[in-house]
């Protein structure tokens, strides 16, 4: 029995604290936050074949596991670097994968990272504003909100049957605004379709539900390495300030803070390790898991973003500081996917209460 | 990532299961530390290994090598069971331990085998009016007078002391050293002239802790484990154990379950209350925090398991959130029962024998005990993320 990274996962996991330590420090978020580019970023991730992950050999991919994603998602979210990790390297392979249809060929652009495909489930999760798609003869109507990667060349459509479609970004009844967050870390668009071109991926709900699982996971892995970068700079910050001639960390109200914190959030790294291993492994448990992961998370890391920007006192406030982008990025994570109530209502559902 | 215990753990985990089925009407329903049928079970339990495991048989006990997968699936199935799982109490979970690692041949003979087959009832003489979370500033004195220990001042929140048989107590043997080097543990009996026993009623109702004071009790002076001077190293070879073993994951699963099934029995205007969405969300919300706190347990019976993974800080926190946890769960629990989880005592319409209240109050008092959470925050935040200490005051003279 050994419930923990392998030496591999944890070799992966140098390598992208590395490459993301050079190129996905604060510095480099905000050229990207005041409306530069990631393309770069997401192709020195490629050289690591990170696109690739998941994709299967056979498709030209590396063929590893979710709990491998959840180990890249954590880095990722460490560094708040913006990347479409989440929808053209975990969700997309997983969707196509599972389909069952002949995508060998779009698979093998996205291991190679030149093709980028972006996702917009939220009417099939959540339907708000009443946005939403209807699909006749092949053809796509309809609108979709916050679908996230503003630069994808496809995406990934799902309407409240559940049923996955793939459109271009180029059809020419496609119009892609964006859609301004406070998470300037990663883009959310609007897309208005207008008689575009859907191809089917999959009717099967459980293609679906097995795509939104694994995202979930990954977003739960996000908020893992945003949280604990949050807490790390706050007991940081603690040990150097001064304030009445001592580090502002020797006050019990400010240590016991960090305590808090820490305590709540060291089983979350278990819990996301669990729930990355049961969607390979132990499919009884996989959903339940997945979705309490990602609720837990979501409560674990809203806890955290206030309590260690708190510890920062003034600074934290600050965008000179730039703590704000781990709090808002630890933000559009608790609402991405599905809202902590909405996903725990799904958990109660699952174990048939 | 390896979740499996392989099929010798299947073959061993299928003979608990049945020993369980085949035995479950003989175990005695309440925790009662003194009665016969507690000893009973007790001693059918050591016979078959479920219970002072890797205690040897010499002093008493089953005498496996230890097993921590063996043990593991012995509390799970338990627990899961809600079953007994052998007798308690300080003596059989923290002296027994504390004498095999440390204690004399003839301690060992003498004690071991009485405690743990329920003959021999023991208390704590740990705390003190003036050293609760201060410990090691303790000042019951031990005054060696020829072949004699003379003992003098009191202890507080000794648990079982107006039943317990015999004490194991720190005093201060050495008033010259500094305090953590000051400090002796000894063994005595608790008839021995100079001893008064003060119940302490707690919030549950129950008086099961009490005030015990000492005016020159009189014990030999071989009745000492460790050296002089050594006693607080003594309490503390198995103190931290203690704290992580206070609020288990696995019994927090088993009064989840149980919440659930309340949940769906308890109506309000004939609804069950596990349709009513307020309710539903606290207790998906508890259920995320159970099932963290698993995990959390599995990464450090694998840290166990596997020398070199490194499991953090994820032993440091479980006392603090465990005990956190159950509170919270079993306080759910009340507030879906609304006026009718206020129900304590004798009434007539007790749910699950009155635990929820109990258990509620009783975890508060754990939250208190055992070093206050406000004691563990200092521990992870000094020893666990390497905060500095809060500055030390000189006192005043």
């Amino acid at each position: 029995m050994q419930f923990g990274l392998s030496q591999e996962q944890i070799l992966l996991q140098d390598n992208v604290n590395r490459f993301l330590d050079d190129n996905s420090a604060l510095d480099r978020v905000r050229t990207y936050a005041d409306g530069g580019e990631d393309a770069d970023i997401w192709a020195g991730l490629a050289e690591l074949g990170i696109p690739a992950l998941l994709i299967p050999e056979a498709q030209g991919g590396i063929g590893l596991q979710p709990l491998d994603a959840a180990i890249v998602a954590e880095c990722l979210g460490s560094h708040i670097a913006p990347t479409p990790f989440l929808e053209s390297a975990v969700m997309a392979p997983t969707a196509l994968v599972a389909s069952g249809g002949d995508h060998d060929e779009l698979l093998a652009e996205i291991a190679a990272g030149t093709t980028r495909i972006g996702i917009a489930f939220g009417e099939a999760i959540k339907r708000r504003n009443n946005a939403g798609v209807t699909v006749k003869d092949g053809r796509m109507s309809g609108t979709s909100m916050y679908a996230f990667d503003a630069e994808a060349n496809a995406y990934l459509v799902a309407n409240q049957h559940q049923h996955i479609y793939l459109v271009r970004a180029d059809d020419p009844g496609l119009k892609r605004s964006h859609l301004a967050t406070v998470d300037k870390t990663r883009r959310t668009v609007e897309l208005n379709y207008d008689n575009v071109t859907a191809d089917l991926v999959s009717d099967d709900a459980s293609v679906f539900t097995a795509t939104v699982d694994i995202g979930r996971m990954a977003l739960a892995a996000d908020t893992l390495g945003a949280a604990q970068n949050m807490l790390d700079q706050a007991v940081e910050y603690a040990k150097q300030r001064e304030q009445f001639n001592r580090p502002i960390g020797s006050f019990q109200a400010v240590k016991h803070m960090c305590a808090e914190m820490a305590a709540q959030l060291e089983p979350c790294r278990s819990m996301v390790w669990f729930a990355g291993h049961a969607l390979a492994e132990l499919p009884e448990e996989s959903r339940i898991t997945a979705c309490h992961t990602k609720a837990h998370l979501a409560e674990v890391g809203q806890f955290i973003a206030k309590t260690s920007t708190e510890v920062h006192g003034g600074m934290g406030f600050t965008d000179l500081v730039g703590l704000h982008y781990w709090f808002k990025r630890i933000g559009a994570n608790r609402q991405w996917l599905g809202a902590p109530e909405f996903v725990r209502e799904e958990a109660a559902i699952l174990q048939g209460i | 990532m390896d979740l499996s215990f392989g099929p010798e753990y299947d073959d061993f985990r299928a003979d608990v299961v049945s020993f369980l089925a085949n035995n479950a009407d003989k175990a005695p329903k309440a925790n009662d530390l003194r009665g016969e049928a507690a000893k009973d079970w007790q001693k059918l339990l050591i016979e078959n290994g479920y219970t002072c495991r890797t205690i040897p048989k010499e002093y008493g006990g089953y005498g496996a090598e230890p097993d921590i997968i063996k043990s593991r699936i012995i509390a799970e199935e338990f627990s899961s069971a809600r079953i007994n799982a052998g007798l308690g109490g300080q003596g059989i979970s923290m002296l027994v331990p504390t004498l095999l690692e440390m204690g004399t041949q003839d301690q060992k003979e003498q004690f071991i085998r009485p405690t743990i087959h329920g003959e021999m009832l023991w208390c704590q003489g740990y705390s003190e009016p003036g050293a609760g979370s201060d410990l090691a500033s303790l000042t019951t004195s031990a005054v060696l007078d020829g072949d004699e220990w003379v003992i003098n001042g009191q202890k507080i929140w000794t648990s079982t002391a107006h039943i317990a048989d015999w004490i194991f107590c720190l005093v201060r043997s050495e008033p010259d050293a500094p305090k953590h080097k000051g400090i002796s543990f000894l063994l005595f009996d608790m008839k021995t002239p100079g001893i008064e026993v003060r119940p302490l009623v707690d919030m549950t109702g129950v008086a099961n802790f009490n005030e015990t004071f000492f005016t020159d009790v009189r014990l030999p002076k071989h009745q000492i484990v460790g050296e002089r001077g050594e006693g607080w190293q003594v309490a503390n070879a198995i103190l931290g154990h203690e704290r992580e073993t206070l609020a288990p994951a696995n019994t927090a699963q088993t009064r989840i379950n149980a919440l659930i099934e309340l949940m769906k029995q308890e109506t309000v205007d004939g609804d069950p209350l596990i349709n009513n969405p307020v309710y539903r969300d606290r207790l998906m919300k508890i259920q995320s925090e159970v099932m963290a706190m698993r995990f959390n347990e599995l990464r450090i019976l694998s840290a166990r398991l596997n020398p070199g993974q490194d499991p953090g800080i994820a032993r440091m926190i479980t006392k603090l959130q465990g005990t956190e946890l159950r509170h919270d769960l079993e306080g759910l629990a009340i507030d879906v029962m609304g006026e009718m989880g206020l129900a304590y005592d004798d009434n007539p319409h007790l749910r699950n024998s009155g635990s929820w209240q109990r258990e509620y109050m009783y975890f508060l008092g754990l939250i208190i005990g055992g070093g206050t959470s406000q004691i563990q925050k200092n521990i992870i935040s000094e020893r666990g993320l390497g905060m500095p200490r809060e500055p030390k005051f000189e006192k005043a003279s």
